[in-house]
C-alpha cells in the first residue's frame, strides 16, 4: 500500500465485468479505468447498465464474471461496507441520510470518534465542521439536522461522509438531478477541490453539458456492453449523443408543428397566491406549451400545486376554459379536467408496489369510478402508444426504469382525458431516449387542444419545447421571454439584477 | 463561496418538543393547583406530592424502557405480563424471608431480560415485527400466568416492603431509582455509539446498514433493556403490595399507558426522534391528571375520557408542527 504510486496510475480498475439477473445479461463484459485526480464520465441511456456497473463498484452486486483491481491488487467486495472500507464510495440520488440526525451524526455514524466509552460529540463537531471547509461548504452548521438542509446540501454532507472515509473513489449517480443551476456550480468546486486531493470521480449523468464541464474521459456504455472511453477533448456533445444511442438525433426536441393555430384560454390566473407564491397571472391557451423556468425555490413547484389545489391559492382568481373555478382539493381538480405530473415520481407519482395496469388506472379509479372499465380496455393500448417496456401489465413499477416509469405516470394521467396538463421535471433521471418520448407526447397532446405548463430546471428543456417562458423568481413571475431566447437570458431573469434583491 | 451553501433565511431554532411537554406539565400542574384548591382542599402538599411521584415511579420505569424500544423502531406490548412475571418471581424467593430478597431481585430481572431477550431475537432474527412479536410473547406469558396462579402468590419481607414506603428528602426511592435509570438510559442514548445506533436504527435501518452499523445489535439490547425496566417496576409493586400478583401489570395497562406517555412525550411512534426527558415530562402529566382526578373524586370514566383527551390532542399538536415546518414566503395579507 505505502509503495508511490506513479502519477495518474489507475486507482480503480475494473474489467471484463459480466452480470446478470433472473437470465438477463445486463453487462458483458464491461472494463473501466479510473485515475487519480479525474473525473470520469459515464453515460449511456437507461438500461445500458450504468447504474449496475455503479453498484457492482459500491459492492451492492456481485459480478458474475470480471475483475477489480485497487492499487493493482485484486479486490471483491461481498458488501458495500467492504467497499467503502476499501476507499469506494458512492452519493446514490437516494440519499443514504437520517434526516433527524445532525450533519455530523451522519457523517460519523457508525464510527463515532470516543474518549474513553462515552461519544467524543465535541471531536465530532469540530471534525465534521473542518470536513465541511475543507470541501468548500463554509456556511453549513455540523449541528444542523439535515431535514433542515435543501437537497444541494445534503448531497455535500454525502459527499463529506464520503471523504471523512478517505474514499479514493467516489462515485456520483445523477448528482445534479435535484439541483438548482447555481447549487450546480457549487457541485462543480467541490468537486474541484475532490480531484485535487487526488480522489478519483466516477460522474454519471444524463445531462450533457455537465459531462463536457467536467470530465477529462468519458465511458459510454450501450446495452449492456462498453462502447468505448474517449478524452473529453475529442469528442462533442452531437458525437457523444450518436455513440450512446447508435443514432443521430436530427433534434433534441421534435419541431414545433408548423402554423399551429392557440385556441381559447384553458387556463387563466390573475393576482393568484397562496403562502408560497404571490401575484400570479397567467394564460394558458389551448394547444400552448408553456414553460416556467427559474432557480430551485423560486416558486415553480409551488405554483403548480396552487393551480392543482394540493396547497390551494388563497387569493386571486383562477379560470378554466372561461369559467372561473375555485380549486381547493386535488380531486376538484382532476375533476375540473386538470392532471398533475409531479417531480417526485416514486414519492408522489406511483403506487411502486402496483402494478402497472393498477397504476395506469389509478386516477380514473379514484375521480371517475364510472370509467374504470373503459379506461382498463383502452390501457394495454394507450401504454402500447407511450412505447412503454416491462415484462407485462401486471409487473410492478418499481422494477421499471425511470423513463418507464414516467410513461406509467402519463398513462394515469391521460386516462383521464385532461383539458389542462401540469408537468413538473417532466423528464428528470431519465435517458435521452425516453426524454424524447415524453417530449412527443407532450406535442400530441398540444396538437389535441390540450394547455400544457411545464416546469423544469433544464433551461435547454424549456427553450426547446415553449411556446413562451414565464421566468419566477422568489416566489412571482418576474417577466416572459420567448423561446428563441438565449439561456442565458433566461438565467439573468431568474438569477435577478442585483438591484432588485432587496425583499 | 458560502453565497449559495447557508444563504436561506435565517433557520429559526423552534420550540423543541421536549420543551412543549413541559409547558404542558407546567399549565396542567397549574390548573390542577387551581381546581384542588377551589374545591377546598390542598395541592402542593408534602403528602400529595408524593403521592404524585409514586404514581409516576411505576409507569415511568416502563415507559422508558418503551422509549428505547419505540426509537429502535420496534414496539413492546408484553410488557405488563413482565411486571406481574417479575412480581410473582420476585415474590416466590422471598416468601422464604430476608435472605431471599437478593436472590429474588436477581431471578426476577433476569427472567425479565431473558423474556426481553426473546423479544427481540424475534424481532430481528425472524423479522416479525414488534407489536405481533411482543403480542405473541405476551399471550404465552400471560397464559402461563393464567394457567399456573391462581391469586396472589408469595410475600415480600417486610425489609423488601420499606423499598415501597421509603422516602428521601420527601421523594419516594422507587422515584429515585426511576429517575437515576432515565439518566442512564439518556446517557446511553446521547452518549454512547450505541445510543446513536439505535436512533440510527429507528430513523432508517438501511442507511444504518449501509453505514456499517450492525443493526440488529441496538434493537436487541433495546428490548432487553425494556423488559428489564418492567420487571424492575414489577419488583416495585412487589414492595408496595408485598404479594406477587398475576395479574397486577395487566391491571396497571402498562402497555398502552407507557407508549402513550411515550408518543406524549414526543417520541415518534415510527422510530429514530424523542428523548427520554421527555416522556418522563409525559410520565408526569399523566401522573398529575390521576391524581387531581382521584383528589377531586371523578367518576373513572370521565378520567379515561380526559387521559384520552389528552393523548389525541398533544399528538395532533405535534402533528400540526411538523406539517408547518416549513415557512410561508407570503403571509395571507399580503398582495401586489
Amino acid at each position: 500500500m505505502a509503495a508511490a504510486r506513479p502519477l495518474h496510475a489507475p486507482v480503480l480498475r475494473a474489467s471484463g465485468i459480466v452480470q446478470s439477473f433472473l437470465g438477463t445479461t445486463v453487462l458483458h463484459g464491461v472494463g473501466l479505468e479510473l485515475r487519480a485526480g479525474e473525473v470520469h464520465g459515464l453515460v449511456g441511456e437507461n438500461g445500458a447498465g450504468k447504474s449496475t456497473l455503479m453498484k457492482i463498484l459500491a459492492g451492492a452486486h456481485q459480478p458474475d464474471a470480471g475483475t477489480l483491481e485497487l492499487d493493482g491488487e485484486p479486490v471483491s467486495f461481498a458488501s458495500p461496507i467492504q467497499a467503502q472500507r476499501a476507499g469506494i464510495a458512492t452519493v446514490y440520488q437516494e440519499f443514504n441520510l437520517l434526516v433527524d440526525r445532525s450533519i455530523a451524526e451522519n457523517v460519523w455514524l457508525g464510527r463515532e470518534p470516543r474518549r474513553g466509552p462515552v461519544v467524543d460529540r465535541r471531536r465530532m463537531l469540530r471534525d465534521t465542521q473542518a470536513l465541511l471547509e475543507s470541501i468548500g461548504a463554509q456556511g453549513l452548521d455540523a449541528g444542523l439536522p439535515v431535514r433542515q438542509l435543501s437537497v444541494a446540501e445534503q448531497q455535500i454532507v454525502e459527499i463529506a461522509k464520503a471523504v471523512s472515509l478517505d474514499a479514493r473513489v467516489i462515485s456520483m449517480d445523477e448528482p445534479t438531478a435535484a439541483l438548482a443551476d447555481h447549487e450546480v456550480s457549487l457541485l462543480y468546486r467541490i468537486i474541484e477541490r475532490l480531484t485535487e486531493r487526488g480522489i478519483a470521480i466516477l460522474y454519471v449523468s444524463h445531462r450533457l453539458r455537465e459531462i463536457f464541464d467536467l470530465c477529462t474521459t468519458i465511458t459510454v456504455l450501450k446495452d449492456g456492453t462498453h462502447v468505448g472511453t474517449w478524452p473529453a477533448a475529442e469528442l462533442d456533445e452531437r458525437g457523444l449523443v450518436r455513440r450512446m444511442v447508435g443514432r443521430e438525433l436530427s433534434a433534441f426536441f421534435p419541431d414545433r408543428p408548423e402554423g399551429a393555430e392557440l385556441g381559447e384560454p384553458m387556463l387563466e390566473l390573475e393576482g393568484a397566491g397562496n403562502g408560497f407564491v404571490d401575484d400570479i397571472a397567467l394564460t394558458v391557451r389551448a394547444g400552448e406549451i408553456v414553460g416556467l423556468a427559474g432557480l430551485q425555490g423560486a416558486g415553480r413547484t409551488e405554483l403548480l400545486s396552487g393551480v392543482f389545489g394540493a396547497d390551494p391559492f388563497t387569493r386571486g382568481t383562477m379560470r378554466l376554459q372561461g369559467r372561473e373555478t375555485r380549486i381547493r382539493s386535488p380531486r376538484q381538480a382532476v375533476r375540473a379536467g386538470l392532471a398533475l405530473i409531479t417531480e417526485d415520481r416514486k414519492g408522489q407519482g406511483l403506487s411502486l408496489s402496483l402494478s402497472v395496469l393498477q397504476n395506469a388506472l389509478g386516477v380514473v379509479r379514484a375521480v371517475f369510478p364510472g370509467r374504470t372499465g373503459a379506461a382498463r380496455q383502452a390501457a394495454p393500448e394507450r401504454l402500447a402508444e407511450l412505447a412503454l417496456v416491462a415484462r407485462g401489465l401486471d409487473q410492478e413499477v418499481q422494477f421499471l426504469s425511470g423513463g418507464n416509469q414516467q410513461k406509467v405516470v402519463l398513462a394515469r394521467w391521460l386516462a383521464v382525458a385532461p383539458r389542462v396538463v401540469l408537468l413538473d421535471e417532466p423528464t428528470r433521471g431519465i435517458d435521452v431516449g425516453a426524454k424524447y418520448g415524453v417530449y412527443e407526447v407532450m406535442r400530441r397532446l398540444a396538437a389535441d387542444g390540450v394547455a400544457i405548463l411545464m416546469a423544469s430546471s433544464e433551461l435547454p428543456e424549456v427553450l426547446g419545447m415553449s411556446d413562451r417562458i414565464l421566468v419566477m423568481r422568489d416566489g412571482r413571475i418576474v417577466g416572459e421571454v420567448p423561446p428563441t431566447s438565449s439561456e442565458e437570458d433566461v438565467l439573468a431573469l431568474a438569477a435577478g439584477a442585483e438591484a432588485e434583491a432587496a425583499a | 463561496m458560502s453565497a449559495v451553501v447557508g444563504a436561506r433565511p435565517v433557520r429559526r431554532r423552534r420550540l423543541s418538543t421536549t420543551a412543549i411537554v413541559y409547558l404542558v406539565l407546567v399549565a396542567v400542574v397549574a390548573l390542577s393547583a387551581v381546581l384542588v384548591t377551589a374545591a377546598g382542599k390542598s395541592f402542593f402538599t408534602a403528602g400529595n406530592l408524593a403521592a404524585i411521584l409514586t404514581l409516576m415511579s411505576i409507569l415511568g420505569f416502563v415507559a422508558i424502557g418503551q422509549t428505547l424500544v419505540i426509537l429502535a423502531g420496534s414496539l413492546d406490548l408484553s410488557v405488563p405480563y413482565v411486571v406481574s412475571t417479575a412480581s410473582i418471581v420476585g415474590a416466590g424467593i422471598m416468601a422464604q424471608g430476608t435472605a431471599g430478597i437478593l436472590p429474588g431481585v436477581v431471578a426476577a430481572l433476569a427472567v425479565s431480560a431473558l423474556i426481553g431477550l426473546a423479544n427481540g431475537l424475534i424481532v430481528t432474527r425472524l423479522r416479525v415485527h414488534g407489536f405481533i412479536a411482543t403480542l405473541g410473547v405476551g399471550l404465552i406469558i400471560s397464559g402461563w400466568l393464567g394457567t399456573s396462579f391462581q391469586g396472589s402468590f408469595g410475600s415480600a419481607p417486610p425489609e423488601f416492603r420499606t423499598i415501597g414506603a421509603t422516602l428521601i428528602a420527601g421523594v419516594p426511592l422507587s422515584t429515585i431509582i426511576m429517575l437515576a435509570c432515565a439518566g442512564l438510559a439518556a446517557l446511553m442514548l446521547h452518549r454512547t455509539r450505541l445510543g446513536h445506533h439505535l436512533y440510527a436504527v429507528g430513523g432508517s435501518a438501511q442507511v444504518a446498514r449501509l453505514s456499517g452499523v450492525r443493526t440488529q445489535v441496538p434493537v436487541v439490547v433495546a428490548h432487553v433493556l425494556c423488559s428489564t425496566l418492567a420487571g424492575l417496576a414489577g419488583l416495585l409493586l412487589l414492595a408496595r403490595t408485598s404479594v406477587g400478583s398475576p395479574t397486577i401489570g395487566s391491571q396497571g395497562g402498562y402497555d398502552l399507558m407507557s407508549i402513550a406517555a411515550v408518543v406524549l412525550g414526543g417520541t415518534l411512534l415510527s422510530g429514530g426522534v424523542g428523548s427520554v426527558l421527555g416522556t418522563i415530562g409525559g410520565v408526569a402529566i399523566f401522573a398529575v391528571l390521576d391524581n387531581v382526578m382521584s383528589v377531586l373524586e371523578v367518576n373513572p370514566f370521565l378520567k379515561d375520557f380526559i387521559r384520552g383527551a389528552v393523548i389525541v390532542v398533544a399528538v395532533a399538536l405535534y402533528a400540526w408542527r411538523s406539517i408547518q415546518r416549513r415557512p410561508p414566503r407570503f403571509r395571507k395579507e399580503a398582495g401586489a
